[in-house]
């Protein structure tokens, strides 16, 4: 058996999952010990108590009592008997329609990657096609043609479920056939053979055990479905469905009698289920991720007690923050006590690596911290907005605007751009929708989009990132607001494309005199842009300097001197970032 | 999985226009043909396929040598194969579904009257699916965004699955006990004097385990859609959160939703088999049921058509929908 491994952060450098290495989980466990559980006494109740399940007595239509504990049916056959034994026919012919359905649905969607591009491609469409018809109403068409009983009901149902196993497995196989390490293996001469036991199985194994789960859970309800409406299972042989269908009639006078088999039904398909769920959260680290316990976070940054230190001298700057302080829901701090100023027209550059916490002073600053964290600051203010106490949306949206650093996921891809980009101005400003676009479409036009138009018409996804970048400069532009934050916004980019984007920032420092937070981890860039800059590392600032001070290397943190020479350095050309 | 997200859907770097539109609606109608064709060809070889002579276990074990005959000769076995399927099709084309034996009626007459009590079933259902899945979902998702409300968030997981995982005749069957046992409140069958009160049960039948499956992945859909940067983005713009929430997060739920509908509407013609039979619902469900049961063949072959063409209509339909929801779905190619 597998063992018990804990998922510790190991993330697999190669794409081979481990087959054999389950992660069990509660819901797994519970379902195995239901199903086996149930397996093992409805198999020793099959050998055991056969007569009483199946033999005539005089004791008919006896109510439950501690000789028959779900009492007895018009032959005076005891009923819980007879609900085991009929559970243990279900449990097998669904275990039997099980194997044959993955069996043939497995090899049938393997070999059709290896087929021919033609003969692909048209069983492809078939496959396509058949699972598209509802499972029982296959299963009817094939009880109809078989006939009823026992094995012409496993044929059926393991017949109808083949579509479907077969549907997942074509698709596994061809989703890794086109994989890199496949492609890898194929032009080094791996011999096929190899690529389908060592590449192709392994990889298919987990989602092919949910599959088993649920073929499982379908082949055992459209079977005793099929019993139960009467073309599965034929008296004097009985199953679950057989044997609730016996007891519907009688439901007014003797409603005990459908206790038992819908009781083992429910067990059975509950085990089923949990086996299902459990495979697929062990196999998708995203639903069994365990988000950290925290207490809803307040988005207003709270007011510091500042009585350590000196209120500082009244400043006219717009941008004006004191002692910020980021906590995590535990108390931790992320952000140690940041204070920084930014006057009107002027960029500030923050540099760090990842998890310094420069984009968190940003998310402060814009109110958009992530939950579970706290701001906490002696002062916050933008252009006169106190983030401290309460605001309105309204004062917020003019006071900051943001451009994140992935233009590929900041637009709603179903949304077309025109109606998202106009939506601060009709929101916030009231303009009518064609004002809106009107306004936007200059502003579009600004940042040097070329048939603004034709971007208002498209969808995110039909637009380059250049082109969406530019967008989500426009609609920052369009709130006409005092902070500019500017959080990576060319990392995501193409080095021509992210040059474009710092000369519009540097516009419209130079035509407005809006501030800007310009985040970056590149000091190259951040030295052509920025009038000056902050260094931050650990939640720290640990050096400020002027542009000119950082240009010409007059540095005097060690840690700032070791990003400055981790800058690769060509050429200097001016503009061309990084 | 059903889950797409806009990074890893291909980048068709083209404007909408109307050339996407008629070519989405082609490849479409392409589909569904296919569906049909095969859904004919199935039909028709249903009576080949019988093992033995079909003629024989239709007419009956009691039959005399002249009724099988009879029989054989309305079944078309006394022709070549290729002749039978021609006269099939040329049949199907002109609204011909063939004879009933069992009833002494035209399949086609059968089918009409018996379509509109599934028809209503099923997307009676489905109404009341989409009804309280979506909001259910939504409320549960946003409530326990970021490992909020464990309790609420586990009691949700679990009550759902249990209840999903419970097959549409049993609990049709709990829901007889309950009420109509029981409770007294609710006629246990189909009575003709009152057809709306006793499609109550079968729609719930129907319906509950639905609402389960969708609810739980509207509530796994609105959790990854609260953390995605477009709606970071919508609250950075400060927009409010009842606008936040319909323009930005509900249409990235749709094209799941829609998804999983369209698989679970289908999914309720074939439930409906077995919810028919417990309420004597009278539609095709119920009817196909019998047909099988009393080997009506051209019966069968003409229900099964219908419920297959049913279900290939309605995966285009919510198809189409898609199309209109979410323009990636029009771009791609497997859409």
């Amino acid at each position: 058996m597998a063992e018990l491994t804990q998922q510790a952060g190991t993330a697999p450098a190669t794409p081979v999952s481990r087959p054999g290495r389950l992660r069990w989980n509660a819901a797994l466990i519970a379902g195995t010990v239901l199903l086996v559980v149930t397996g093992v006494v409805v198999t020793i109740a099959a050998l055991t108590m056969l007569e009483s399940a199946e033999g005539l007595s005089p004791d008919i239509a006896q109510p439950a009592s501690a000789a028959h504990w779900l009492g007895t049916d018009d032959f005076g056959r005891d009923l819980f008997a007879r609900a085991l034994v009929g559970a243990q026919a279900s449990l097998l012919m669904a275990l039997a329609a099980t194997a044959i359905s993955m069996t043939a649905g497995v090899l049938i969607g393997t070999a059709i990657w290896t087929a021919p591009r033609r003969v692909r491609e048209f069983a492809l469409r078939i496959v396509e096609i058949t699972v598209s018809y509802p499972e029982l109403l296959v299963a009817v068409v094939l009880a109809a043609i078989l006939g009823a009983g026992r094995w012409q009901l496993v044929v059926a149902v393991a017949l109808a479920n083949i579509p479907a196993t077969a549907r997942l497995a074509a698709n596994l196989s061809g989703s890794i056939h086109q994989r890199d390490f496949v492609t890898t293996a194929r032009l080094t001469g791996v011999p096929r053979r190899a690529l389908i036991s060592r590449h192709l199985l392994p990889n298919m194994a987990e989602p092919l055990l949910i599959q088993v789960a649920a073929a499982f859970s379908t082949g055992l309800v459209a079977m005793s479905a099929l019993s139960f409406v009467g073309l599965g299972v034929q008296t004097p042989d009985y199953d679950l469905g057989r044997l609730l269908a016996d007891a519907l009639p009688a439901i007014y006078s003797r409603p005990i009698e459908v206790v038992g088999p819908t009781l083992l039904i429910l067990v059975l398909s509950i085990g089923a289920m949990l086996i299902g769920d459990g495979l697929a959260a062990a196999a998708d680290p995203r639903v069994n991720r365990t988000a950290p316990r925290t207490p809803p976070a307040t988005t207003e940054p709270r007011q510091r007690d500042s009585a350590d230190a000196p209120e500082p001298a009244e400043s006219s700057a717009p941008v004006q923050v004191r002692d910020l302080v980021v906590r995590r829901a535990d108390g931790t701090p992320l952000v140690h006590g940041v204070s920084f100023d930014i006057g009107r027209g002027e960029i500030l550059g923050v540099v760090g690596e990842s998890g310094s916490g420069k984009s968190l002073t940003a998310l402060s600053l814009s109110r958009l911290l992530p939950e579970g964290l706290t701001a906490e600051a002696s002062r916050l203010r933008v252009a006169g907005v106190d983030l401290l106490g309460r605001t309105t949306r309204r004062e917020l949206a003019d006071a900051v605007a943001m451009i994140y650093q992935d233009p590929g996921t900041t637009f709603n891809p179903a949304l077309r751009m025109g109606s998202q980009l106009t939506e601060v101005l009709r929101v916030h400003r009231g303009k009518s929708a064609r004002e809106a676009r009107e306004i936007i479409t200059g502003l579009l036009e600004d940042v040097h989009i070329v048939d603004p138009p034709r971007l208002l018409r498209s969808h995110p996804y039909e637009l380059s990132g250049g082109m969406r970048q530019r967008a989500m400069i426009a609609a920052a532009l369009a709130a006409e607001p005092s902070l500019l934050i500017a959080d990576e916004p060319t990392t995501a980019l193409d080095v021509t494309v992210a040059a474009g984007i710092l000369r519009e920032l540097e516009r419209i420092r130079d035509e407005t005199d809006t501030a800007t937070l310009f985040i970056s981890h590149d000091l190259g860039v951040v030295e052509e842009l920025c009038d000056r800059v902050l260094v931050m590392k650990d939640g720290v600032i640990v050096e400020e300097l002027s542009a000119e001070q950082l240009r010409s290397g007059e540095v005097t943190d060690p840690y700032t001197r070791m990003l400055l020479e981790s800058v690769p350095r060509l050429s200097t050309t001016p503009g061309a970032g990084a | 999985m059903t889950t797409t997200t806009a990074t890893d859907r291909p980048r068709a770097r083209r404007v909408r226009g109307g050339s996407s539109w008629t070519s989405f609606a082609l490849r479409r109608l392409g589909g569904l043909a296919g569906v049909v064709v095969v859904a004919v060809v199935v039909t028709f070889v249903i009576v080949p396929l019988i093992p033995g002579d079909p003629a024989v276990s239709a007419a009956g074990p009691d039959a005399t040598v002249d009724q099988i005959a009879r029989v054989r000769a309305q079944l078309g076995l006394d022709q070549p194969m290729f002749d039978r399927f021609l006269d099939y099709v040329g049949g199907l084309l002109q609204g011909d579904l063939g004879h009933s034996f069992s009833l002494n009626a035209p399949v086609s007459d059968v089918v009409l009257r018996r379509l509109p009590f599934t028809a209503a079933l099923a997307f009676g259902a489905l109404l009341v699916v989409l009804a309280v899945a979506v909001p259910l979902g939504m409320a549960v998702g946003a409530l326990t965004r970021g490992g909020r409300r464990r309790r609420l968030d586990s009691a949700f997981g679990y009550t759902t699955a249990f209840v999903a995982a419970i097959p549409p005749y049993v609990l049709a069957t709990l829901l007889v006990l309950l009420f109509a046992v029981t409770l007294q409140v609710l006629p246990p069958a189909y009575t003709r004097s009152q057809p709306g009160v006793s499609m109550l049960l079968p729609a719930l039948a129907l319906s509950i385990p639905s609402i389960c499956l969708i609810a739980r992945v509207v509530r796994r859909e609105t959790a990854v859609v609260l953390e995605q940067d477009y709606l970071r983005t919508a609250r950075g713009w400060r927009l409010g959160t009842v606008r936040t929430a319909l323009r930005y997060a509900l249409p990235n739920l749709l094209t799941s939703t829609l998804t999983l509908s369209g698989i679970i509407l289908v999914g309720m013609l074939g439930g409906a088999i077995s919810v028919e039979t417990v309420f004597s619902w009278p539609g095709l469900g119920l009817g196909v049921v019998n047909a099988v049961a009393t080997k009506d063949y051209p019966l069968v072959q003409g229900i099964v058509l219908v419920l297959a063409v049913l279900s290939a209509l309605m995966t285009m339909l919510v198809d189409i929908l898609l199309g209109i929801v979410d323009p990636r779905v029009r771009g791609g190619h497997h859409g």
